[in-house]
This record gives structure tokens, C-alpha cells and sequence, in this order.
């Protein structure tokens, strides 16, 4: 078997805005003093006078980028997703959600795989907390090839994005040719029996179910939802009634994550029994990342075997 | 500044201050405790400094200013009216469904606000980002940000003070309206924040502290604010007024914090207003 190209998605990022960079002046870059860890330090490098650190202020971060964007400029903003999403909420609803103001929010360290620096740090929340803003496009990446074109789609779009971004190194499963469009889910794999619709690096663990649930004789669909906002209703909808049931799969909360989102389209436009793997209200805790992934049902395995049963 | 132009602001000011009370009678709710207190600075601003063109709101070049203390808004509508950025008679609906002069300064709806504010702490990080905004873009744009005392116990503030410090943000002008109440009393009751001045020295500002009624040291105080230029130190203004001014029921009254004039009220403002107009003119 060939080794695996596995790259963490805040890697790609930070390659992204370098490569953006580049071509598009306006574009500038702040953090809260996680260059290293946001890996907006690669553009830092390339591009220092575009580099604003705001220290460890996220709340007048926001606030600056709000700033920015007036003055024509087009402000990436980057923390940790429980700084940024969490700590920052209200200066985004209301400096750069209410004005609808050109803002990109890329925050890494989403979830728990975050790791060993444990529940504080273990953002499961901000997907919940950014789709609720009026206006704001939520996207969250499945791997390397996916973040770095979400990167450029959010620099290209007018308005507020939030991009959430993953510690750990993941499996790369697109090629470069894939076509990622703002608000245009992804079937990955077809399938008859179950529709599993995951986003970010469940996307990943989701193939691979899908790939156990075949050898049991059970056709399973799956779609990348990298847009969780504005979801895509129709792959949404069409997944309901060609598959009967849906499995959602998120490295979130399943309060107020992709699942409930997913759940808001069918049950207004084709009702169909909906399972939710996620977080299951609960806080996280230290742990290697993969393990904790295992721990919290968020693996291949687990999404075959809910599969299963729910397909009997 | 000459007598004459400070009739001129004077009579201004006291236009702003009757549309204040006017637009929150309207409204049956509203601010016109620090609006009113800030009326003069409102004043100042509009006719003496910013580069701003009612004909052309959105000019990318303008000058900006946030009014980081947003519950003010009658005070910088009366003003924005007053300079023709939209039709008088808009004051009298404000507050109201489909008015575009909503309860806080929004940047969408209304011509000549330069970004929406409300929740206290949050402008003044605006200001900082389009002053550091136009230092890179190399434009000679002068950004304005009016606080209350009160917000000052907003931790946001003093990040936001970090930030103009650090990336030498000399056109950035940060005015503070120290009227010394708040909703819930005297700031210094309540959460005090002074002393204000030592506070923004010590975060690398250069303070000047002014009467916020009097138009020559508002003059004084921003010639400071343009010699500063090339400096790299942010200018701070802590302006002491008085909350309610020119309005006697209302004058360093807490409870006209968020409350409008009854139509009694309004009325008896209103002659009081129209008395001072008087003695104004009479100083010709």
C-alpha cells in the first residue's frame, strides 16, 4: 500500500496566502501572536509589511479588520477557532457581521483534534456560533487541496467568511484539478442505501466507511459538505430521496453543527431519519489526537458500524 | 478663531442640540444624555475639520469617524442632517421600522456613518484598523473616534490603544467625552476609570485635556492632533463637558442617559434652546 500524503489544513493555508499575496495587494494578514501555529507566519515571511500582529487582543483584532476592509483592503484574520470564533463572537456579529463588511476569519484548531492542549483549546462550538450570523459564509475544509482553493474562493467573494481550519495533519484525497465553489456540496462516492454527509476532516473517515460498509453489501453515499453555509439543499434533497436516511459526521458539537443544518433542509423539504455523529455535548480533554478522534466516535469504524444498524 | 465664527459654531451646536431633542421626542426613546454632552465636539468635527463631502459620502479618501460611543447617535444624526448628508425632516423618524436612522449608527443605512456601532469598546478598534489602513495605503486620511468615559471600562479600549501605540498611529485622534455618568451613576461610582490621562500617556498616547464646550481649545486641541503628525504617537483628547449640557433638567442628570423627552419636556427644552439662540445672536 502507498504511503498517504497527510497535510494539516492550517498548512494550506498558510501556503495559500502566500501564493495569494502575490497577485492581489489588498490583501493583508493579521493574528494574535499564533503566526507559528496559524501558519500565517509563512505569509509573514513573504510578505512582513502586510503583516499585522495584534498581540493577544482577538476581540480588537476583529475590530481591525473591520477597519481594514473599509479603507479597500481585504483582512485575513486568524486565531485559534475558541479565540477567534469563541472569545471574539460578539466583535464579529457586530463589527463585521452587521455591516456585512469584506472580512475573512480563518481559525485553526478547530475540534478536538487539537490534541493534547486539551478541552480549553478544543473549539467544538464556532461552526454553531458563525452559521447563525446573518450573512456569514461558513466553510470548512476536508483536506489540503480543498483548503487552499476555499482560501482563494473567500478572497474572491465579497462579505464575511469564516474558514475553519485543522491542527493535525490529515489525508489528502483530492486531486488539483478538484472544482471547490462557495455553497456546492461534493458526492464523493455514490451510493443507494445511506447518504454520509461530512465536512472537514471527517470527510476522510467517511470514505473509508464507506468503503467497509461495501464489503458488508451496503451501498453508502458520501458527500463532502465543505460549505455548511450556505449549505447546498439540493445534494441535500436529492440524497433524501435517492438514499432514504442520512448519517452526518462532524468534528463538532452536534448541537448547532453541520448536522442540525443538515437536518434543517430535510426535514422542511424531504424527511428522512437523520443520525448525527459528533461531539456529543460534551467538553474534550487531553489526548493524542488520533486516539481522542477513536474516543469520540469520530472514525471510520464507528460511522460503519452506526451505519449499519441504521440501515437494518 | 474669531468671535465671529464661534457665534457660527455656537449656533450650530445649539441647532444640533434642539434636533436631539426633537428626533429622541420622536423616537420616544434614545440618548440625548450624551448626545447632548457631546454636541460641541459634533460640532467642531463637521465644520471645522473633517475632509468629508456631503455630495460624496463614500469619497475613498475622506477623512472617517467612528462614534465609538454609538447610543449618541441623535447627537452625530442632528449633526450629519444639520450638513446636509440626508433630509432634515429624517431626524423625526428616527428609531422608527424603516427608518434608516436606526436606534445605533449604521453604516449601511445612513449616508456619512462610517462603520456601525453600538456595542461599546468595539469603534475605537475600527478607528485603529482604517487608521493603520490608510498609514498602509500611504494616504493622507486623518480617522476621528469619539468614546465615553464610561466605555472606557471596556477592556477592548485599552487593546485597541496597544494597537494605535504600536504601529505608531499618529492619524488617529481619540476623543474622550468625559461627562462622568453613566446608566448606573457617576463613573466614578460605578466602575471608576480615571485617571484617564495618566492611563493613555502610559499606553504611549499624547493627551490633552480640554473644556469640551469651549470651540477654541476644541481648535487648540486638534492642532495638537495635526502636529502630531509624524510623531507615531496616537493623540488623545479628554474632553470634559457636562451631560445634558444647555438642557436644565437633563444637565449631569444619570436618568437622561437612555430616556426621551415627554412632550412637556420637550417643550421646555426646546424654549430653553430657543432662549440661548437669542443670547447667542445678541453677542453680535
Amino acid at each position: 500500500m502507498s504511503e498517504v500524503k497527510k497535510i494539516a489544513t492550517r498548512d494550506s493555508y498558510g501556503k495559500a496566502l502566500a501564493e495569494l499575496g502575490k497577485e492581489f495587494d489588498n490583501l493583508v494578514v493579521l493574528d494574535a501572536d499564533l503566526a507559528g501555529a496559524t501558519k500565517t507566519g509563512t505569509f509573514k515571511a513573504a510578505f512582513p509589511d502586510r503583516f499585522f500582529d495584534c498581540g493577544i487582543a482577538e476581540s480588537d483584532m476583529m475590530g481591525v479588520a473591520a477597519g481594514l476592509s473599509t479603507m479597500g483592503l481585504v483582512p485575513f484574520a486568524s486565531s485559534f477557532a475558541m479565540f477567534a470564533a469563541g472569545r471574539a463572537f460578539e466583535q464579529i456579529r457586530n463589527s463585521i457581521g452587521y455591516p456585512h463588511l469584506n472580512v475573512k476569519i480563518a481559525a485553526s484548531h478547530a475540534g478536538i483534534s487539537v490534541g493534547e492542549d486539551g478541552a480549553t483549546h478544543q473549539c467544538c462550538e464556532d461552526i454553531a456560533l458563525m452559521r447563525t450570523i446573518p450573512g456569514m459564509t461558513v466553510l470548512v475544509p476536508a483536506d489540503d487541496v480543498e483548503a487552499r482553493k476555499m482560501v482563494r474562493a473567500a478572497y474572491e467573494m465579497e462579505g464575511p467568511v469564516y474558514l475553519r481550519l485543522g491542527r493535525s495533519a490529515t489525508e489528502v484525497f483530492h486531486g488539483e484539478d478538484y472544482d471547490f465553489q462557495i455553497g456546492k456540496g461534493e458526492m464523493v462516492r455514490d451510493g443507494s442505501d445511506v447518504a454520509i454527509v461530512a465536512a472537514g476532516i471527517m470527510v476522510p473517515e467517511a470514505i473509508k466507511a464507506a468503503a467497509i460498509l461495501e464489503k458488508e453489501g451496503i451501498s453508502a453515499r458520501v458527500i463532502n459538505m465543505g460549505t455548511i453555509k450556505p449549505i447546498d439543499r439540493d445534494i441535500l434533497v436529492k440524497a433524501a430521496k435517492e438514499c432514504g436516511r442520512i448519517i452526518t459526521v462532524e468534528e463538532h458539537n452536534v448541537i448547532g453543527g453541520l448536522g442540525e443544518a443538515v437536518c434543517g433542509v430535510v426535514s422542511e423539504e424531504c424527511p428522512v431519519p437523520v443520525k448525527r455523529i459528533g461531539v456529543q455535548d460534551e467538553f474534550g480533554h487531553s489526548g493524542p489526537a488520533a486516539d481522542l478522534l477513536v474516543q469520540f466516535g469520530l472514525c471510520a469504524d464507528n460511522i460503519a458500524e452506526t451505519a449499519k444498524a441504521f440501515v437494518k | 478663531m474669531d468671535a465671529t465664527r464661534i457665534r457660527e459654531l455656537k449656533l450650530f451646536a445649539n441647532s444640533v442640540r434642539k434636533g436631539i431633542l426633537t428626533s429622541t421626542h420622536a423616537a420616544k426613546s434614545g440618548h440625548p444624555g450624551g448626545s447632548l454632552s457631546a454636541a460641541d465636539y459634533f460640532t467642531y468635527l463637521y465644520n471645522e475639520e473633517l475632509r468629508v463631502d456631503p455630495k460624496d459620502p463614500k469619497c475613498p479618501d475622506r477623512d472617517r469617524f467612528v462614534l465609538s460611543k454609538g447610543h449618541t447617535a441623535p447627537g452625530l444624526y442632528a449633526t450629519l442632517a444639520l450638513k446636509c448628508f440626508f433630509p432634515e425632516e429624517d431626524l423625526l423618524t428616527l428609531r422608527h421600522i424603516g427608518s434608516h436612522l436606526q436606534g445605533h449608527p449604521n453604516m449601511n443605512s445612513t449616508p456619512g456613518i462610517d462603520m456601525s456601532t453600538g456595542s461599546l469598546g468595539q469603534g475605537i478598534s475600527a478607528a485603529a484598523g482604517m487608521a493603520k489602513g490608510a498609514k498602509y495605503t500611504g494616504k493622507d486620511i486623518r480617522v476621528y473616534t469619539l468614546l465615553g468615559d464610561g466605555e472606557a471600562a471596556e477592556g477592548q479600549v485599552w487593546e485597541a490603544v496597544l494597537f494605535a501605540a504600536h504601529y505608531h498611529l499618529d492619524n488617529l485622534c481619540i476623543t474622550v467625552d468625559v461627562n462622568g455618568l453613566q446608566i448606573d451613576g457617576a463613573t466614578k461610582d460605578v466602575m471608576n476609570t480615571d485617571p484617564l490621562d495618566a492611563k493613555f500617556a502610559a499606553f504611549g498616547c499624547d493627551v490633552v485635556s480640554i473644556d469640551g464646550h469651549s470651540f477654541p481649545e476644541l481648535e487648540k486641541a486638534f492642532a495638537r492632533f495635526h502636529e502630531n503628525a509624524g510623531s507615531g504617537r496616537p493623540t488623545v483628547i479628554l474632553m470634559k463637558t457636562i451631560k445634558g449640557k444647555d438642557v436644565s433638567y437633563m444637565e449631569n442628570q444619570a436618568g437622561w442617559h437612555g430616556k426621551a423627552p415627554n412632550d412637556e419636556e420637550l417643550a421646555k427644552g426646546l424654549a430653553e434652546l430657543d432662549r440661548l439662540e437669542e443670547e447667542i445672536r445678541k453677542e453680535a
